[in-house]
């Protein structure tokens, strides 16, 4: 039986690996698909804890979860489309229009 | 004993293909690496005896979600993304920052401290079986934040044609 903890330890590592994709990268895209590393660690995490505890409310989470990264990627897909349609470029650095 | 085996591979796959995700210079090549990530974590999911969570992972995320990652990847201009440096200036700041968040949050991991078990267990699933557990509840006591969620892609089909579609002349 493998213990808990080595899967929250794999979501935490994999989570730390979207965070610095999502902080380091230049590419919007590459950004977009950061988050979803981390939408899956916790993923991970959740259907993790609801098997050890033995309770099928983490696995619901988890769906719910799924259902909300689809919607944000298909939004944030389509800001990436816009950006492209007034900007052409999809690095961050180059997109300053708003900084204050 | 195979189990620990297994999930040593499949955790040493899925953080070796998080990392080539951030740190390929080609876009296609990320999407690539994380459609193999995707069917790693699946299997996780196998191991963890969640079967339906595995076949979801795979249609939305495998099947959906990076279709849709593809097709913008390819409205790039990949010729100039091979040449220029992939990281922002402030890349050892975030670098950093995941860091030391991994550091915290693993030390914090030391105080965990679980929760009574439910009752659902390994037994009534295998007798039940998995996706009608997680129908059985997700329909019954879950059935509002179901209707929230079918909102939220409602919500996200008209602003994603919305923000995507170009602006009429006049």
């Amino acid at each position: 039986m493998v213990p808990l903890s080595w899967y929250m330890l794999l979501s935490m590592v994999i989570f730390s690996i979207g965070v610095f994709g999502f902080l380091a990268r230049k590419n919007i895209i590459i950004i977009f698909m950061s988050i979803e590393l981390m939408l899956n660690a916790v993923n991970i995490n959740l259907v993790a804890l609801s098997h050890y505890l033995q309770d099928i409310r983490g696995q619901i989470l988890a769906f719910f979860v799924i259902a909300v990264a689809a919607a944000e990627a298909a939004i944030g897909l389509a800001i990436v489309i816009a950006l492209f349609r007034n900007k052409a470029t999809a690095h961050v650095d180059e997109v300053k229009e708003m900084r204050g | 004993m195979v189990q620990e085996l297994l999930f040593a591979y499949f955790a040493f796959a899925t953080v070796l293909f998080s990392l080539l995700v951030v740190t390929r210079k080609n876009p296609v090549h990320s999407v690539l690496w994380m459609l193999l990530l995707f069917f790693h974590i699946a299997s996780l999911y196998l191991l963890l005896n969640a079967e339906f969570m595995a076949a979801i992972q795979v249609i939305v995320y495998a099947g959906g979600i990076l279709v849709l990652f593809l097709f913008v990847v390819l409205l790039m201009n990949l010729r100039e993304e091979v040449r220029i440096s992939k990281f922002i200036g402030a890349a050892p700041t975030g670098f950093t920052f995941a860091v030391a968040l991994l550091v915290v949050v693993m030390m914090s991991l030391r105080s965990f401290v679980a929760a009574p078990r439910g009752i659902f267990s390994i037994d009534l699933i295998k007798q039940v079986t998995h996706t009608k557990v997680l129908g059985l509840v997700l329909y019954t006591e879950y059935l509002y934040p179901f209707e929230v969620a079918s909102l939220i892609l409602l919500v996200a089909i008209v602003g994603a044609i919305v923000l995507a579609k170009r602006r009429l002349k006049g």
